[in-house]
């Protein structure tokens, strides 16, 4: 790939890099599974630029699989026998010992059908012919519906979020965004009436802290808040709090009481950004979301420099969602907005998440590799 | 499409942003609240990494508390051991995992983690937590005798009560023993402070954690005669020689006020004619009655502020582990604003009324008298030194005043030195040396049961040691009978004879 973009392939395997560094710090362990599923990732995204070099654009042909593949992957974990429920979220299947989020690579799969259908549509779209918009509410639909039924409103917010940037961007309708908003309002207020689980995370996020004990539901015993549902919330908080500007040095942070247990349990997937800001403080912490900047920004170029409609927007889709996912899990790890379980592009430990963000890694350089070799002239 | 392209990126590095400008919120502005929280589960463990500085005695080598080392996940942990168990265990108090603290541990937090010293010091744990050095507290040295502070609590034994003895001209606090008490080292164990919360003494309602030498308010009794003469001699009303004649009996308000019962003969006892020193050697209370009447009650209030009554006595310990000694109305000091009119001063006088003090404050009055009429300032931590040996503070001997002229003092301290020496306060008299010192016998709302008061100070001439003892609820105990032998034995161990 002599002309793919020289600094995502970098910036990528820094934030990987950080990410295995903390792992490790927390449990040696994991960061041997992490390891061996950044193997498997390095394959994957060396099978499919090695699959895709001569032109990725082949895609746009299976576009309609893809969009059916989708919708297969997110509905895999509500299947009997190999679905799995882990804290109240309905995202895993189990084959064997092997557990994977297949709604990972749904995602990408869902990026790849919208990207080849907007590019198709896109005219008609935005001339708003309703007959246009059926496969495309179908997918989206039943996409929206599978969030709901498996209470993973983190990803449901992400595709959704995913899904409308890259709307604007096939049709620069602000109309479109300015219902699709609404229509997300909407469904939010219904979703909060109808999930005591998301209505939790909703209370969580707007008074983590009570004065008083109040009903706590995991012991049936009252309990302060912030001793009972917001306790990972409040203690991530503390753990921010603890680094301060410098931070204690990496590995020199406290995530164990004096007993020995884990203080915050999830905390090398969704928390890890608190153990990372405690670690290495507000210096680091900002360096590393300036490191996601840089990626995006770089992701957002290939997207601008990139010469038909379909590339654009699945770098545009790939990047958008890459920025949207580091968003959602930070920004509720630091109570910006309620707490929804996603993981931290390529720096949260789990198999899935690490493989489904080397492809979106391949997609940008396959797309970068394309455009600049355009542009050097070279045919 | 570039057009949107633009926007939506801006979109993603808004949203990028705010993520930093949270992260700064949450690790500068809201960071020091958020450490003081407790919940905060980090910071009890963090608290652990420090090694606090040792609480010892005046020598350094009797240690009130130090830690254990202990490895937990990559870290290296200071837990709190207190190896004098139950001595003075309520002055130096305890810091607990759960982050509850009492005593010097709470007060003194600051130096015992180092957390709150110069400006180099700071500087240098700043450095010691960049590195991967352990943060080390300073240590605090103490004045408290722990050998005669353990003979203290063992002859309170199993009864309630305090003693303070302290050095007359420096103030410094040699024991300040509370009964009954606790292991410090329980606190921290399963259900511990529910143990301690059972621990009982022979008086109900009372608990170990109670430090009774600056929290105990007691009825001072006849051992508040003392600031009484003081005031009479003082405002040049009465003299040592003054005579009297004791009917008996004091008239107030048109009612009989009775001296003291005699055991031996069944009812009060008279005295007939005497001069002030006798009174104040037998406790005359028909005496000091008529004193109080004449002086006035406002004339021995504006004495005891003198004394430092009113105020909180100045200690290194918890502020709210201190009361202030003074009329009570209720459970509020109460400061009369017409004397006159709301205080009875007959009553007054032989320290009664509605009168609470503090054994601490009673050790300051009997420290005045020996000291020549200056009070001296109370202190219990004569050193604070930093882990390199360094001193950080070293507590130089203040005073809160003169409270009575050179003059009153000795005069005051031949009258004391009468009550040991033929008076009330015989079994304290130390073979050798003249013993200043007074009885208190305060009467409670049960019948026959007294709070039991002795202070002194010897020896008399050139007073090495002042020393309050207090105990609670005696069943036919007089002052003079179970708190003069405590007192006295307390004065030989510190003066070693």
């Amino acid at each position: 790939m002599p002309y793919a973009d020289p600094y995502v392939l970098p910036i990528a395997a820094l934030l990987t890099a950080i990410g295995m560094t903390e792992i490790y710090r927390l449990g040696p362990k994991d960061a041997f599974r992490q390891a061996t599923w950044v193997v498997v990732g390095v394959a994957v995204f060396a099978v499919a630029i090695f699959g895709l070099r001569r032109d990725y654009r082949v895609l746009e042909n299976y576009k309609y699989l893809f969009g059916l593949g989708a919708i297969v992957l997110l509905f895999m974990p509500l299947l009997p026998g190999i679905g799995l429920s882990v804290n109240g979220a309905r995202l895993w299947v189990h084959v064997g010992a092997l557990r994977f989020q297949p709604g990972e690579l749904g995602k990408i799969a869902l990026i790849v059908f919208l990207a080849a259908y907007l590019r198709e549509k896109r005219e008609v779209l935005a001339a708003g012919r309703l007959k246009d918009w059926g496969p495309l509410l179908v997918i989206w639909g039943a996409a929206m519906m599978v969030l709901l039924v498996t209470d993973d409103l983190g990803s449901g917010l992400l595709f959704y979020g995913i899904f409308l940037g890259m709307l604007y961007v096939a049709t620069a309708r602000t109309t479109f965004i300015a219902v699709g908003i609404g229509l997300f309002l909407a469904g939010s207020a219904a979703v909060y009436q109808g999930t005591p689980h998301v209505r939790e995370r909703v209370t969580n996020w707007l008074s983590p802290w009570t004065e008083h004990r109040i009903f706590c539901p995991l012991t049936g015993q009252p309990a302060l808040r912030q001793d009972c549902q917001s306790y990972q919330e409040v203690q991530s908080l503390y753990s921010i709090a603890h680094g301060s500007m410098g931070g204690t040095g990496l590995g020199q942070g406290t995530f164990q009481t004096a007993s020995g247990h884990r203080i915050i349990p999830e905390l090398n997937t969704d928390f890890i950004y608190s153990a990372l800001a405690q670690e290495l403080g507000l210096i680091g912490a900002s360096a590393l979301i300036l490191l996601y900047m840089v990626f995006v920004l770089r992701g957002f170029r290939v997207s601008l420099f990139a010469g038909d409609g379909f590339s654009k927007l699945l770098a545009a889709g790939l990047t958008f969602g890459f920025a949207l996912q580091t968003f959602i899990i930070v920004g509720g790890v630091l109570r910006v907005i309620p707490l929804t379980g996603i993981t931290l592009p390529l720096v949260s430990y789990g198999g899935s998440s690490i493989v489904a963000n080397f492809l979106v890694l391949a997609g940008l350089m396959l797309v970068s590799n394309r455009a600049n070799r355009e542009l050097a002239g070279v045919r | 499409m570039n057009r949107q392209l633009n926007r939506l990126a801006l979109v993603a590095i808004v949203l990028l942003a705010a993520l930093v400008v949270a992260t700064t919120y949450w690790q500068t502005w809201a960071s020091a609240g958020l450490q003081d929280r407790q919940d905060n589960a980090i910071q009890r463990v963090v608290q652990f990494t420090v090694a606090r500085g040792l609480i010892t005695g005046p020598g350094g080598s009797e240690i009130f508390a130090t830690n254990v080392k202990r490895k937990r996940g990559g870290q290296t942990l200071f837990f709190r051991r207190y190896p004098q168990h139950k001595l003075a265990a309520q002055t130096v108090g305890y810091s607990t995992q759960s982050r509850s603290q009492a005593g010097l541990e709470r007060s003194m937090n600051d130096y015992l983690t180092g957390s709150n010293t110069n400006l180099s010091d700071a500087f240098r744990s700043i450095l010691d937590r960049l590195g991967t050095a352990t943060v080390h507290g300073s240590n605090l040295r103490l004045t408290i005798r722990p050998g005669v502070q353990r003979l203290a609590e063992s002859l309170l034994g199993t009864r309630c009560g305090a003693v303070v003895a302290m050095n007359p001209h420096s103030g410094a606090v040699y024991v300040m023993a509370s009964t009954p008490t606790y292991d410090l080292n329980l606190i921290d164990q399963p259900n511990g402070y529910a143990k301690v919360l059972k621990i009982r003494g022979e008086c109900s309602g009372a608990s170990a954690l109670y430090n009774r030498a600056t929290q105990g308010l007691y009825t001072p009794g006849s051992t508040f005669k003392v600031v009484t003469a003081a005031a009479a001699l003082d405002t040049g009303a009465f003299t040592p020689t003054s005579g009297f004649d004791d009917p008996g009996y004091c008239t107030e308000y048109g009612k009989e006020v009775s001296n003291a019962g005699n055991p031996d003969q069944g009812g009060r006892e008279v005295f007939g004619h005497l001069n002030f020193s006798q009174a104040l050697q037998h406790s005359v209370n028909s005496v000091f009655c008529n004193i109080g009447k004449q002086i006035g009650a406002g004339t021995i209030l504006s004495y005891m502020k003198r004394f430092g009554f009113y105020k909180t006595p100045p200690l290194e310990t918890p502020g709210n582990e201190r009361f202030a000694s003074g009329l009570y109305s209720g459970s509020h000091l109460f400061d009369p604003k017409d004397p006159a009119t709301q205080v009875d001063p007959g009553r007054l006088a032989f320290g009664q009324e509605r009168l609470l003090v503090t054994p601490l404050q009673m050790a300051m009055v009997a420290s005045t008298i020996g000291n020549g009429g200056v009070v001296p300032r109370p202190y219990v931590v004569q050193k604070i030194v930093a882990h390199d040996g360094s001193t950080i503070r070293n507590t130089r001997p203040g005073t809160l005043g003169r409270a009575i002229k050179p003059q009153t003092a000795s005069e005051l301290t031949q009258m004391m030195v009468l009550v040991t020496e033929g008076g009330t306060g015989n079994a304290a008299a130390i073979p050798g040396i003249h013993v200043a010192g007074k009885t208190g016998t305060a009467e409670t709302s049960v019948r026959n049961v007294y709070t039991a008061w002795f202070i002194a100070f010897a020896p008399a001439e050139n007073p090495k040691v002042a020393v309050a003892v207090v105990l609670e609820k005696q069943l036919n105990g007089f002052g003079g009978a179970v708190a003069a032998p405590i007192a006295k034995q307390v004065m030989q161990a510190l003066l070693n004879r």
